[in-house]
């Protein structure tokens, strides 16, 4: 069972200015929809919450996994899972090594390969395993990216514009994939997001953020 | 059908590409063809005509000659796999840092040295009676004379590894950090979120579209290595030098079969350098095979703080050794008594640079004329090269590429005593233009790929406009993408310079030694021992490549004062 993600009056500055503040709690399989217009600062929250912020940033408050405070953990100790509008398949990998680099570590290479099976039979990408990801359609790059989060095992989401790169006709079903698996897993998610539709599909609270 | 854009391209913008890749690719092929020949005994530059391979049992006979091809072989990969490993350990520790922007302004300097004066800085530095043993002599050591130590020029050839490290590591950076511009840092950041730490994200995720980037460039490095000859003259091993030197020994002999001794080792060294590509390729393959096994084993590897400091520092001992290096050359220049466990000199004077200011003028004037020479023909042949590929929608394809680096993977002692022979039967040697000739071989490669990302990168919507207001491709050209690219334009001149000022090789073959540049003559100047005089020449010699850099950024600063857009050197 998941905790919930509790986003604690976080603040992120950029140079010493004020850049976007945000205070929240998400619960497990809860979608957190986070809108406002481009420059405003979104992605900022995003990087922040994953623990990737750029030189020349700075935070204040916390964010707060399962009661832990885990905002001066490296990235790599935090167990969220991240997706952006890219789908960012590792281009030197097949699909199933895509998958593979995320899975945690331990059992045979057999064993980890009927892992990997098992995780993307259900979700109709079983076919796809031995793939080049360059030659996936969007849509497939989407849900192999999702499902290489999946497959690490992450206690939260962080949703960056992840539709937004879509056609409009993959856009719909892209989204209830994403979703469907969100609420399967129990996972509090962040969604971040320029398109009115995209929160509505989430169906969660929505939180506006206003250009400065 | 008419095709939109390959419609009347002006003959001078189309027949570019041909005319650059005959530059690029004609002197290699008749270089090692002009070898060929005497290698099997038919020597058309003199010497014994008979046809026998009777040489190539002459050359292994000679004294240490495996000594010598042992070197040529190992030193490329060994000096490429210690430099990649520093520049690929700093940016997996680094990237996105603050340190890495910082540690990349250090190296540009470092860049721009020409090969024989960083040489002449680590000997300064590190030498017996260099600056870091007079720093703690003799207080720790007890020395009052410099000790007998082969630190330099010792017979293992460690002293030229680590020299050829000094140069290889910041060129390997910058092949890494345009490499960089075209990679994704997010994939960084997937990885991390997956659980992977800073480094091995980076290497995971990041490295392997890096390094194809940087496949070439390493090659070029490793075929260097094997062959350089001024490096080796300054900090390698005396007895038995490295094969290159001894080629050019047999070479400058005026016993006339000799040259047949020269041409059966050129092929020694057109093999050992090969063999080194081919040991790199090997290695290649099998750590790229166990990355991808670590990689699926789903392995974290932990983030050790001491591994991550290990590898921020290396790159910055590297700049700074370099940098202490030409410090430490400017000093001798000016050195009046210097005994040994003195860290400082005495005194300081000019008399060197007094005595020898005429002497200093004449050769850089020569090295200027030809390094504009060259590095101007190359600017413009590279100009028209970009403009054809725009204009015709062709862009260079991985073969092409190739050929961009020929005379690179090619080494210098393998190619250029055949050229200067058939330059010497056109009667075209032993003058200003033919070196001038030679050096734009090597110019061409660096204008043209530090050219090639700003130029294509370039807005062409600016030239769009420019012609919806009438203008033609050619006026578009001229008035909208060369004003407006002048800061890259000028970066590349002054690059393609500096590497002309560093070259020695082709500028003593070439001009038969009756061409004195300032690297000819400070190269020279290494077996005497002058410190003063070896410092001048030095410190001109590592100058005149800085202020083409200076002059690049100060014409687009002036310039475009008043053009916030343009003045950091373009709006690319």
């Amino acid at each position: 069972m998941n905790e919930g993600l509790r986003i604690d009056r976080l603040t992120v500055y950029r140079q010493g200015r004020t850049l976007v503040c945000l205070d929240a709690d998400i619960a497990p399989g809860e979608v957190l929809s986070v809108m406002g217009p481009s420059g405003v600062g979104k992605s900022s929250l995003v990087r922040a919450i994953g623990g990737f912020l750029s030189p020349g940033f700075a935070t204040s408050g916390a964010v707060r996994l399962g009661g832990r405070d885990i905002s001066a953990l490296p990235p790599e100790r935090r167990h969220i899972g991240v997706l952006f509008q890219d789908s960012l398949l590792f281009p030197h990998f097949s699909v199933s090594e895509n998958i593979l680099f995320a899975l945690p570590p331990g059992g045979s290479r057999r064993d980890r390969c009927r892992r990997v099976a098992e995780l993307l039979a259900p979700v109709g990408l079983k076919d796809l395993l031995d793939r080049d990801p360059a030659t996936l359609s969007g849509g497939q790059q989407a849900r192999v990216a999702l499902m290489r989060v999946i497959a690490a095992a992450p206690r939260a989401l962080l949703l960056d514009e992840p539709f937004s790169k879509l056609d409009a006709d993959l856009r719909a079903s892209v989204r209830s994939f994403v979703f469907d698996i969100v609420r399967e897993r129990q996972l509090p998610t962040l969604l971040v997001t320029h398109d009115r539709a995209d929160a509505e599909a989430a169906g969660g609270r929505v939180v506006e953020l206003e250009a400065r | 059908m008419v095709n939109s854009r390959t419609t009347n391209i002006p003959l001078w913008v189309r027949i570019a590409p041909a005319l650059t890749i005959a530059v690029l690719v004609g002197p290699v092929i008749a270089g090692l063809a002009g070898i060929a020949l005497p290698a099997v005994g038919f020597a058309p530059l003199g010497g014994s005509s008979a046809f026998t391979l009777s040489a190539f049992a002459r050359v292994t006979a000679e004294p240490g000659f495996f000594t010598s091809l042992w070197l040529a072989f190992w030193i490329g990969p060994v000096s490429a796999l210690i430099s990649l490993t520093l520049v690929t350990g700093f940016a997996a520790a680094a990237a996105g840092t603050r340190s890495f922007a910082f540690v990349a302004g250090l190296l540009r300097p470092v860049l721009a040295l020409p090969h024989a004066a960083a040489a002449f800085g680590l000997v300064y530095l590190v030498s017996p009676s260099g600056f870091l043993l007079r720093l703690v002599s003799p207080e720790l050591t007890g020395f009052s004379r410099p000790p007998d130590w082969l630190i330099v020029n010792d017979p293992m050839g460690l002293a030229l590894l680590a020299g050829l490290v000094l140069k290889e590591a910041p060129y390997l950076f910058l092949a890494l950090t345009s490499a960089l511009q075209q990679a994704d840092p997010r994939r960084a950041d997937i990885a991390r979120a997956l659980g992977h730490s800073r480094m091995a994200a980076w290497l995971h995720g990041v490295f392997p579209a890096v390094y194809a980037q940087m496949r070439l460039p390493i090659m070029a490095v490793i075929v260097f290595s094997s062959s350089v000859v001024d490096m080796a003259m300054i900090l390698g091993p005396a007895t038995p030098p490295l094969l290159s030197l001894r080629i050019l020994g047999w070479i400058n002999d005026p016993d006339f079969s000799q040259k047949s001794l020269a041409a059966a080792a050129l092929v020694f060294q057109l093999g050992a350098s090969g063999a080194g590509l081919v040991v790199w390729l090997a290695g290649e393959r099998l750590v790229s095979g166990m990355a991808r096994r670590l990689a699926v084993s789903g392995i974290r590897l932990p983030g050790l703080p001491g591994v991550s400091m290990l590898a921020r520092s290396g790159l910055v001992v590297v700049a700074l050794v370099v940098l202490a290096g030409i410090g430490l050359v400017a000093v001798n220049s000016v050195a009046g008594i210097w005994r040994f466990p003195d860290a400082l000199p005495r005194g300081l004077n000019l008399t060197v640079w007094a005595e020898r200011a005429p002497e200093l003028m004449n050769l850089t004037a020569n090295t200027v004329l030809i390094g504009g020479l060259a590095s101007l023909t190359a600017l413009i042949a590279v100009m028209l090269c970009l403009e054809n590929e725009y204009r015709s929608g062709i862009t260079l394809s991985p073969r092409a590429k190739l050929v961009l680096y020929a005379p690179l993977l090619v080494p210098q002692i393998g190619f250029l005593p055949g050229l200067t022979v058939l330059l010497l039967r056109l009667g075209w040697d032993g003058s200003l233009l033919p070196v001038a000739f030679a050096h734009l071989v090597f110019v061409l490669p660096y204008t043209y790929l530090m050219l090639a990302d700003p130029w294509n990168a370039f807005d062409t919507r600016y030239l769009d406009t420019a012609r919806a207001l009438g203008r033609s491709p050619d006026a578009a050209l001229l008035t909208i993408r060369l004003p407006m690219l002048v800061g890259p334009i000028l970066v590349a001149f002054a690059l393609g310079f500096a590497v002309s000022v560093a070259q020695y090789l082709p500028t003593l073959l070439i001009g038969g030694g009756r061409v004195p540049t300032i690297t000819t003559e400070a190269v020279a100047l290494s077996s005497g021992g002058n410190r003063r005089l070896i410092g001048a020449y030095a410190l001109v010699q590592s100058l005149l490549p800085f202020l083409g850099f200076a002059l690049a950024a100060a014409v687009p600063a002036l310039l475009w004062r008043d053009r916030r857009a343009l003045r950091s050197g373009g709006v690319v």
